[in-house]
């Protein structure tokens, strides 16, 4: 009963009209749906570009050296999974072992670094050296736009000016905007993580996560790299422009 | 055919027959707000557009809606029949039923384009312009000073314009979404907060136009009216020079009580401004100038008589159910504060005097 | 198979009565679950209609206040869409598509039990409103800022959008589904081009379902983040454009009328051919046309925003891309009446349907084509005139389908042909109803009457034709009552139907009415289109794949499963709790409802699909 087991088991083996799994389709599929949801996100944050009434605006906050190193840290455990997957292939449990913990370590780095820069910004401090702004003119044009709606309070005997003003999602459209995009994703990170460990405490299991059953970890795979893709257009998109809006 | 299809078929019949000569009654431009009374260019080109559509889409809805009635007709089962040729399709006749309608569409679609953007461009961008601006549940309209100056002219719910001239407008919203619609002038623009819109009207003869919110905007919506009031040039001049005069001083006792609880303890100075006026300078409300120069009040549901100012002023939620006033005011909302009989005689009396 | 210890509940083997219906994984009984919930819903959506038309009869009445109004025509739409005709196709997709491919089940039947009661919560939670402190009050467009908490303190909002969100995940649940279902599981033989074209269609609704539904979700959680943590994405106050609701709004609703229209051109496409013993005229082209409709369903979602101020060439765009879509469904149309020319057409109530609803979108297309042109449709947008448009295409156009296919597969579902002297009364009840009702709205629209409004007055000349639009909805409603006594009477008492009461020509009436548990008993192999015709007429037989025993007691079905019923009992709390998520309690309730949820669904990914042991034959 071919077709019966198909419905039933939705094994590896059964027979489809295409040859592909059941299970692969609909990630497919679900992959697709989840691209027109970050989409929407993402549309949402580049409409809502540069039209925040107040700061911080992103060349306040954004640490390009920072978000690089976790954004390369995502982008290795991208390898790291397809490493994992491969030695399950070879049929090396051990080597899927140390990849696919790897792969969520690398994850999870990420979401702290996330976890990093959304408190640092909203701590965001306006700091302004009032010392090189009195002696030096061209100091003023170094300061961004936010910084420059500060130069006034650089009064006489002021050396040094100090604020806090954090960037939070309702201080601004840049802020509702960005935290409701990254957050989303840090949240994709944070499933695929906890995904990324069942299958490492299940590969303790017997038959847990065996060789014939590599689709269970094809798929989660699938979902990570998703992810990482994601990612790589956020850092592009919202950073790189955010900075550097001439490019 | 069964007795239950021949007698509903008689009904289609007598009931299509109905609703045709019904349709003659049914659109007539005599209806206050009627689409088919065009008096300006901008409704009239969308008129002859709708014109044109409308028969091309009659012509297409008798030929195929007669094929498909013919063909449920003429080739129904009868007993004994034998299937019938079993044909796939016909390569030809359905490239020509597909370029058929492309074509008639093409019909369309030139003309709509060109209408698009007659009514988008003014043609006399230098002209009269006027600021609409949308409130819950009124029209704030203003005008440039008639000395030069940069200062406006308030006005609220009824527009004045001078007749056959090209009269821009501005809209914006300073809440929810409305939109701008005088059926017989123009069709509508809406007013969308942080993204303000532009059009262009011109009222052919002189007289008073029906003009409602379009866009759903809260409890009110339905209640959201106003006039035009098309008029000779000099009449609008007129018009406009008393409008951008301070509010007429009471001397009437009862009027100058009015003014006092108008500027005192009804609070009626927070939401509302009269020109001239130290403390009535706020901008919820209408402004309330000229207030008694208003052939209607509550933006068009009432006329502006002593009698429905009163009833008003008693009960605005009677009048308009929903209006921010009756909602927000003190004098409503708390029965410590609540107008006496005396309170709005004397309200009634001051403002009747703001002509 | 993993085994974890996990504290089950010992699973229903053999489950009888209600608790066979709660626990049921059967497509079949999924789809009539589905049927049945959402003809009740239909039926509260239209007494909404109804309180609305009673208000407006009259000019100046005071039957319902403004507020109720706003609530009544925000209810009535949303319920008409979410919870009328879209489950009311998916019931067909449930219990047909299967039967029409040769299968014995849907690719992922708890995840198909799964949708099925997280729309019953979402429909549940969004009539609550009503008793609850007021239904939402926005209209189903919900157009920002007149949602945000500044204008819109009260609940009601909060319950519809995250009623929205919970039949989200019932849609996108049951949309892949159905991709999966019907790309990997057609009888062999079924190439993509002989496929039924319901089939066809249902495919081209979940891939639409698919890709918008996530675009509304954003929007919605945009929306809830305003109003539950004072995010500014519709705060007017910092510089929030209120156009960035409206473009993902119908970026996902204007694919949405596609998915409110393709199943019932699907469903049209299987009776027609059916009831004039004729295959579909030009097969490719119809299949071809719903593909390219469903594309270009994102390609025209600003014909709904003619007037918010786009500018002249945005328009000029639109407007053309509009007009161009008229192109693949006039061709559908002609293909239905080629199929009907020199056919041997018998008038029974599906067809009757069928062609009612040919007949009414055919109005409904063209008044479409009217307000495409975006200078005429400055008059009309916003006016009765479109809401004459959105009801011969919604009611003319998708209900008119839906009652046909009713009629056409009640006996499939059932075993029992229904009435066909009340099907006939049936038909044109509701077809004059429906004419006597919309078709005057037309003129209200051109008369300057504008939508949305809870009174008028009299000086305005409306009141002859919203009386003679109220009388029709009189006349509607009367004509839905005979349904449901034509449903009631024929389920139990209608004449027995046999396996193929049509002479149909697809998969499904070549097995018994009801079908057995496993539907096939050997998976039929497909030669051609209309694959049960060719077997009929030419002889073809269908033979069985290799190592297909005929002996039913052989078939291992997906046995019954409580998890899929827990996990959205969980989604209703959760989702509850989120409405009232600026309070402690609703923090707790929704944290309850979602960890039951997450819990069962946990349980259910390592619920093996049969229980090994007690063995799959489930006799």
């Amino acid at each position: 009963m071919a077709h019966a087991e198909a419905a039933a088991h939705g094994g590896e083996h059964e027979e489809t009209s295409t040859g592909l799994n059941h299970r692969k389709l609909l990630m497919w599929a679900f992959l697709g749906s989840d691209c027109m949801f970050f989409g929407s996100l993402i549309a949402t944050y580049v409409v809502y570009f540069g039209r925040s009434k107040v700061g911080p605006f992103p060349e306040d906050v954004f640490s390009i050296p920072t978000t690089s190193v976790s954004t390369f840290v995502l982008l290795m455990s991208s390898m790291s999974m397809v490493l994992a997957y491969a030695a399950l292939n070879r049929g090396s449990i051990k080597g899927f072992r140390i990849w696919i913990a790897s792969t969520a370590i690398m994850g999870m780095t990420f979401l702290a670094f996330q976890v990093f820069e959304f408190t640092d910004f909203a701590n965001h401090e306006v700091h302004l050296d009032c010392v090189e702004i009195r002696t030096n003119e061209a100091a003023i044009e170094e300061l961004t736009d936010y910084e420059k709606t500060f130069v006034d309070e650089c009064v006489e005997g002021v050396d040094e000016f100090e604020e806090q003003h954090g960037l939070t999602p309702r201080t601004n459209l840049f802020g509702t905007t960005f935290f409701t995009l990254t957050g989303f994703h840090g949240a994709h990170v944070t499933l695929g993580v906890i995904w990324l460990l069942s299958l490492l405490f299940f590969s303790f299991t017997r038959g847990g996560v065996t060789p014939a059953r590599s689709l269970d970890v094809d798929l989660a795979a699938l979902y990570w790299h998703f992810v990482d893709v994601v990612w790589i257009v956020i850092f592009t998109v919202v950073y790189l422009f955010g900075v550097f809006p001439g490019i | 055919m069964s007795k239950i299809d021949r007698y509903s078929s008689r009904l289609v019949t007598v009931g299509l027959a109905v609703l045709l000569v019904l349709l003659a009654v049914g659109c007539t431009p005599e209806h206050n707000q009627s689409t088919f009374d065009a008096t300006g260019p901008v409704a009239r080109s969308q008129l002859n557009l709708f014109y044109w559509i409308l028969w091309t889409a009659v012509f297409v809805f008798v030929v195929v809606g007669g094929i498909l009635i013919y063909a449920a007709i003429r080739f129904r089962r009868k007993p004994g029949d034998p299937d019938p040729e079993q044909t796939h399709g016909n390569t030809p006749l359905e490239i020509g039923w597909t370029v058929a309608p492309a074509l008639i569409l093409a019909v369309v679609a030139v003309p709509t384009v060109t209408t698009i953007f007659y009514n988008a461009n003014s043609p006399d961008p230098g002209s009269l312009t006027i600021d609409v601006v949308g409130h819950q549940w009124w029209w704030e309209f203003n005008y440039p000073h008639p000395d030069g100056s940069d200062s406006v002219v308030t006005a609220a719910n009824e527009l004045h314009i001078p007749v056959d001239e090209v009269i821009n407008i501005n809209l914006d919203s300073k809440d929810v979404l409305h939109s701008f619609w005088i059926p017989k002038i123009a069709g509508k623009v809406d007013l969308v907060p942080n993204h303000p819109n532009q059009m262009w009207i011109l009222a052919e003869e002189p007289g008073e136009y029906y003009g409602q919110c379009a866009e759903f905007c809260g409890v009110a919506h339905a209640n959201m009216r106003f006039r035009v009031i098309a008029q000779s040039r000099p009449e609008f001049d007129a018009w406009l020079s008393t409008q951008a005069q301070d509010a007429v001083e009471p001397i009437d006792p009862l009027a100058l009580r009015g003014k006092a609880l108008f500027e005192g303890d009804a609070r009626c100075w927070s939401c509302h401004t009269v020109a001239g006026s130290k403390r009535a300078r706020g901008q919820q409300g209408p402004d309330l100038t000229h207030v008694a120069s208003r052939a209607h009040l509550a933006a068009g549901i009432v006329e502006n008589t002593q009698a429905n100012l009163r009833k008003w002023l008693e009960d605005p939620d009677a009048v308009k159910p929903g209006n921010l006033m009756a909602r927000d005011a003190e004098v409503y909302n708390d029965p410590v504060r609540e107008l006496t009989g005396a309170d709005v005689s004397a309200l009634v009396a001051y403002l009747r005097g703001l002509d | 198979m993993t085994t974890l210890a996990i504290p089950l509940p010992k699973r229903p083997a053999h489950p009888t009565g209600v608790l066979a219906w709660l626990t049921t994984i059967d497509h079949k009984k999924i789809g009539i679950l589905y049927g049945v919930t959402a003809f009740v819903l239909f039926i509260t959506g239209g007494l909404e209609a109804l309180y609305m038309r009673f208000q407006l009869a009259q000019p100046g009445q005071d039957f319902v206040s403004p507020e109720v109004f706003n609530q009544l025509f925000t209810m009535h739409a949303t319920t008409m869409i979410f919870l009328g005709v879209m489950p009311l196709g998916a019931a067909f997709f449930n219990f047909v598509i299967p039967l029409q491919i040769g299968a014995r089940d849907v690719a992922f039947p708890r995840l198909n039990a799964f949708s099925y009661w997280t729309f019953l919560a979402g429909a549940i939670l969004l009539k609550l409103s009503w008793f609850l402190g007021g239904a939402p009050n926005a209209g189903w467009f919900g157009y920002a800022p007149i949602t945000g908490s500044d204008f819109n303190p009260g609940h009601g909002i909060d319950y519809w959008a995250v009623s929205l969100q919970v039949l989200g995940i019932a849609s996108l649940a049951a949309a892949f589904n159905f991709i999966v279902t019907i790309v990997n599981m057609r009888a062999p033989g079924m190439s993509l081009m002989r496929m039924p074209l319901f089939t066809w269609m249902t495919l081209v609704t979940s891939f639409l379902l698919v890709l918008a539904f996530p675009v509304i979700t954003v929007a919605l959680i945009e929306l809830m983040f305003d109003r539950f943590f004072g995010m500014n994405f519709f705060s007017i106050g910092a510089g929030a454009n209120p156009l960035l609701w409206q473009h993902l709004f119908w970026i996902f609703g204007h694919p949405e009328v596609y998915i409110l229209i393709l199943p019932a051109m699907g469903i049209v496409s299987e009776i027609i051919p059916t009831f004039s013993r004729k295959p579909l005229f030009g097969y490719p082209v119809v299949v071809l046309s719903g593909v390219i409709i469903g594309f270009m369903g994102w390609m025209v979602w600003s014909h709904h925003m003619f007037t918010v101020g786009l500018g002249p060439v945005a328009n000029s765009v639109f407007a053309l891309t509009t007009m161009a879509i008229a192109v693949p469904t006039g061709v559908k149309i002609f293909n239905w009446i080629g199929t009907m020319w020199n056919g041997s057409i018998d008038l029974r109530t599906p067809m009757l349907f069928a062609i009612g609803f040919v007949f009414l979108f055919i109005i409904g297309g063209l008044s479409g084509v009217m307000h495409s042109s975006a200078a005429s449709d400055a008059q009309q947008q916003d006016t009765y005139f479109i809401v004459a448009h959105i009801h011969y295409v919604l009611f003319g156009g998708s209900i008119m389908a839906i009652a046909a296919g009713a009629y056409y597969w009640f006996p499939k579902m059932t075993g029992r042909l229904m009435d066909e002297r009340m099907g006939k009364l049936n038909f044109w009840l509701v077809f004059m109803g429906m004419n006597i009702s919309f078709f005057p709205m037309h003129f209200l629209g051109l008369d300057g009457m504008p939508r949305r409004i809870h009174s008028y007055d009299s000086a305005m000349g409306w009141d002859l034709w919203n009386l003679v639009s109220s009388a029709g909805a009189v006349v509607l409603a009367a004509g839905i009552l005979v349904t449901i006594i034509n449903m009631v009477r024929s389920a139990k008492q209608g004449e027995k139907a046999g396996a193929d009461p049509w002479d149909g020509r697809t998969l499904e009436w070549s097995i018994p009415s009801p079908p057995p548990e496993y539907n096939f008993e050997q998976i039929p192999t497909v030669h051609g289109k209309d694959a049960f015709w060719m077997q009929k007429r030419q002889r073809v037989s269908t033979v069985p794949v290799a190592g297909a025993s005929g002996d039913s007691h052989d078939i291992h079905l997906p046995q019954p499963s409580y998890w899929p019923l827990i996990a959205s009992i969980g989604l209703l709390i959760g989702a509850y709790g989120l409405v009232y998520s600026a309070t402690w309690t609703g923090i707790i309730v929704g944290a309850v409802g979602l960890a039951t949820t997450v819990v069962s669904v946990y349980a259910w990914s390592f619920e093996p699909v049969n229980e090994p042991v007690e063995g799959a034959a489930g006799h």
